[in-house]
């Protein structure tokens, strides 16, 4: 009947309305468990989510070498053409041309953290790392270059 | 004992000794205004800083803690934050009325001042018909909002206003009927008579069932009216833009924040006057002796005490639940609200004449 779900409704609206009061007096009575970080005060013990993701950036070795053989698989997965890939042709011992990257640009600006091109890239040559504090006064000091200077392809990557 | 009414009483004394009558009076009203200008002052630094509290503490924040001990300077921060900013008003606005809304909504906020009791025997102004007064003057805010969201000269304004505009006129309704519950039962309409006739317990005990659902319409309708969350459709329904104060900035912008903040302790007060008694101690019936101990604390510690409680739930209402839409908050208003609160009226009424309260 029309005057019997009327007032159900109102009851059942108090109802759920003093279930919503009832869980914030709870916070507000207990108000030592904090779940803000205390940035900047605790940078020394600051833990990241293991899901956060800052930056792509290119792990090398203890002698200068990275994983990246130059394929291109990330510049193409990423939506927002972030990274550029400029290869060069290194010569092998052999006196063969091998494909080789002269510098991978990443244009931390533009990135959105999608991680697509982690999970393109064939041979693990990038990882997203956990650093945030990025601001800079330049625009151009965003714009990275993945590989360190005078780095090599490591052994036995193809 | 040291109490507001000693003071104004030794003020007025001593002015009317040293001027002629009509002098001491000018003087007076000017020490009231500055007086009042001044609680203004204190109640928006006070309330926002509480208000940032309590909205810390239920989302398990800190809250603002960087500026002064504990962060208890940040609203003064903030208004010095705001002084300095500039005042711009948009190209084709209109730009009187643009500038004179948000001293409307100030000058609404003082003259509800007026019949407030703060103490006992301490109020501006005892008028016999404060509880019409109050309901009128308060009506008068919604033309400092619609002036406000027409003066903007843009549309998210004018739309913001509407619907705020919308909202407050159907919200004083269900607040009207509510106050008049008491009135009805007090035969009143003087703010201090209504004070004076909860003596023997206050009026949300005394009048048990239909006092509580009145008192329970009466808090919903002003959270309505004064424009808060989770009626804060001023504040637009899903985009970031503030409604009828979107072009406003700096000072300006810090009026009708203010005056949000005002009426709420407004709201707050009279409904602490109508319902928990006012500057009444807690006192229960005849037992005298229990009634004489309540006295000794004082009445303006009894008004605010009550005051800031129900400012404290307004507050908790806010942070606890979500925003309604326009139509399920006119649906509120005019589906359950009104009926409600025009059969509870009723049954007040009847309650008042067979005198089935205590
Ligand atoms: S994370 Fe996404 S946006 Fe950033 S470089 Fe990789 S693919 Fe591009
Ligand atoms: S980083 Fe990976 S995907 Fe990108 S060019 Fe190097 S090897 Fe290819």
């Amino acid at each position: 009947m029309f005057i019997t779900n009327y007032i159900k409704d109102v009851f059942g609206a108090l109802k759920s309305l003093a279930v919503g009061l009832k869980r914030t007096g709870y916070y507000f009575t207990h108000h030592k468990e904090i779940i803000t970080e205390q940035y900047p005060d605790n940078r020394d013990t600051l833990v990241m989510a293991d899901r956060f993701k800052g930056e792509v950036v290119m792990p090398h070795n203890e002698n200068n070498e990275h994983k990246c053989t130059g394929c291109t698989a990330c510049e193409l997965a990423c939506p927002n053409a972030t990274i550029k890939v400029i290869t060069k042709f290194d010569i092998t011992p052999e006196g063969k041309k091998k494909k080789a990257i002269d510098k991978l640009v990443y244009h931390l600006e533009l990135c959105t953290m999608c991680n697509l091109c982690v999970v393109a890239c064939p041979s693990d040559a990038i990882v997203m790392a956990q650093t945030f504090e990025h601001s800079v006064y330049d625009r151009s000091e965003l714009t990275k270059v993945l590989n360190k200077p005078d780095s090599k392809i490591m052994e036995g990557i193809e | 004992m040291w109490s507001f009414n000693k003071i104004a009483g030794i003020v007025d004394q001593w002015l009317n000794q040293t001027f002629n009558p009509t002098w001491a009076l000018v003087f007076e009203m000017v020490i009231v205004g500055v007086c009042v200008i001044g609680l203004f002052a204190v109640l928006g630094l006070v309330l926002v800083i509480m208000e940032r509290r309590v909205a810390a503490w239920i989302q398990i924040r800190l809250g603002p803690n960087r500026v002064g001990p504990k962060g208890m300077l940040q609203s003064l921060a903030d208004t010095v934050k705001l002084l300095v900013k500039e005042g711009m008003t948009p190209a084709g606005a209109d730009k009187f009325l643009f500038n004179l809304a948000p001293y409307i909504a100030m000058m609404v906020a003082m003259l509800l001042m007026a019949p407030i009791a703060f103490a006992k025997d301490f109020q501006i102004w005892n008028m016999n018909i404060g509880v019409l007064y109050v309901s009128a003057i308060s009506s008068v805010s919604v033309i400092g909002i619609l002036m406000a969201g027409w003066a903007s000269n843009n549309k998210y304004s004018l739309m913001g206003a509407m619907r705020s505009g919308a909202q407050i006129v159907s919200y004083e309704l269900s607040a009207g009927l509510s106050i008049l519950a008491v009135v009805v039962l007090t035969g009143s309409l003087n703010l201090n008579e209504i004070v004076l006739s909860q003596a023997d317990g206050w009026w949300i005990f005394k009048g048990h069932i239909p006092v509580i659902i009145a008192f329970i319409i009466f808090i919903i309708a002003v959270t309505a009216e004064t424009n808060r969350a989770p009626f804060d459709l001023a504040e637009a329904e899903s985009e970031l833009t503030a409604g009828f104060h979107t072009e406003y900035s700096g000072m300006k912008f810090a009026l009708f924040f203010l005056a949000e903040y005002i009426n709420v302790f407004i709201v707050c007060a009279i409904g602490a006057t109508l319902f928990l008694g006012g500057w009444m101690p807690f006192h229960i019936g005849h037992w005298e002796s229990f009634n004489h101990i309540m006295d000794y604390v004082p009445s303006s510690i009894w008004f605010f005490g009550k005051t800031f409680f129900m400012i404290f739930l307004i507050m908790w209402f806010r942070w606890t639940f979500p925003r309604l839409r326009i139509d399920q908050l006119l649906n509120l208003e005019w589906k359950y609200l009104l009926p409600i609160s025009m059969f509870n009226i009723l049954l007040i009424t009847a309650m008042a004449i067979l005198g089935w309260h205590f």
